[in-house]
């Protein structure tokens, strides 16, 4: 369970930001190819952040899709599972995009 | 609660002595001995803090990686292996696939011509740093309590108290865990993922995350594979398409069957680091 590790690294990264803040919204950004699942960082949210700034702030989640580009023959195409086949046949991809994990934004009261 | 795992009371770190004595930070100051490891952290986001607006109401765009603090310190301990000619590893698996009894083999055969240290990542006991202390290695046993993974401030720390020489090898065997550990950059130079054959040849396809980013997959126990189902020619396509570029070798810690391919790729990798 990572994703108590991961709101922790929220809460320090945006207490270190703005410190004394009191937080009313974060925006995540979590790809598909990121290993965090969005719905277990939104059950332990409320929990990981008591005590903190970013208590009682509401939790927005961006979630890319993965997309990818293959060396091989240069499509562009969007995996349908973490193993990133091209339809040409090759495993020599490039992630476009679906491994972001990051803090957009917040808002402050 | 640790601010990078979650986990309730943070991470234990202890290291023994030449004299077999176990020493954690708070029983033993290090003040006393400077074991010179990387720096303490300073500025890790590479830009100034201080001046974001702070209106009320105001959204503030932040566009900051969650882990951009554990990927610092990941980068200053990269640097601090680096400038000594340091060959680290991150050795990750599941729980029993045999980390701890491949390194032993390791320092047992290859002892007389690598100095190899090992930080040892479990949630409790200094069983495992017990066992490669008896195989000759200088060891530092993270205890990571509910922890489920060691992160980049743990192996500052861990290589502070073991101080390992210019030109060595050190193991970083993480907490046995195919998920949560693939997330965080210890500062090593390479990720070894073992596999064992009585896990089943579908841990790859299953755990795509933590064998995507392998630089070499062990798989391990063959010595079993006469009395199992495994299909080794399916975990290695499956690990061809996971991680195309990942080296894979197959071997047995027990009987040493493979373990020159092994050995072949830790020779080559120390004369890599030493050569800068």
């Amino acid at each position: 369970m990572h994703e108590l590790a991961i709101v922790e690294s929220v809460v320090d990264a945006v207490t270190r930001r703005l410190p004394g803040a009191t937080v009313t919204r974060v925006h995540l950004e979590i790809g598909a190819l990121s290993g965090v699942v969005a719905d277990s960082i939104r059950f332990c949210f409320d929990l990981a952040t008591e005590g903190t700034g970013l208590e009682g702030a509401t939790l927005e989640i961006t979630e890319p899709a993965a997309r990818c580009r293959c060396r091989a023959c240069g499509a562009e195409f969007q995996p349908d599972s973490p193993i990133m086949l091209c339809r040409c046949g090759s495993a020599d991809v490039a992630v476009l995009a679906g491994e972001e994990l990051k803090i957009l934004s917040v808002q402050v009261a | 609660m640790c601010a990078t795992c979650g986990c309730a009371d943070g991470a234990r770190i202890r290291h023994q002595h030449d004299d077999g004595t176990w020493y954690s930070p708070s029983a033993h100051d290090h003040g006393a001995h400077d074991h010179g490891g990387p720096d303490e952290e300073h500025g890790t986001n590479g830009h100034d803090h201080g001046a974001h607006p702070r209106e009320h109401g105001q959204t503030v765009t932040l566009d900051e990686k969650v882990l951009a603090r554990n990927d610092a310190l990941a980068r200053q301990n990269r640097d601090w292996l680096r400038g000594r000619g340091i060959l680290a590893l991150n050795l990750m698996s599941s729980p029993g696939a045999g980390k701890t009894t491949l390194l032993e083999r390791t320092a047992h055969d290859l002892g007389a011509e690598l100095a190899i240290a090992v930080i040892e990542g479990d949630q409790e006991t200094a069983l495992d740093a017990g066992r490669m202390r008896a195989a000759g290695c200088h060891v530092v046993q993270v205890n990571t309590g509910t922890g489920c993974h060691l992160d980049a401030v743990m192996v500052r720390d861990a290589l502070t108290a073991l101080d390992p020489p210019c030109g060595s090898v050190v193991v970083i065997e993480n907490v046995g865990n195919l998920v949560c550990p693939a997330l965080f950059d210890l500062g090593e130079a390479h990720r070894v993922v073992l596999a064992s054959v009585t896990e089943g040849a579908d841990k790859p396809v299953k755990y795509p995350h933590m064998f995507r980013r392998a630089d070499l997959v062990v798989v391990s126990k063959t010595d079993l594979l006469p009395y199992l189902d495994f299909d080794l020619a399916r975990c290695t396509a499956d690990l061809a398409a996971i991680s195309p570029g990942a080296t894979v070798l197959p071997l047995s810690a027990r009987s040493g069957d493979g373990t020159g391919g092994w050995y072949g790729w830790l020779r080559q990798r120390v004369a890599l680091t030493s050569a800068g």
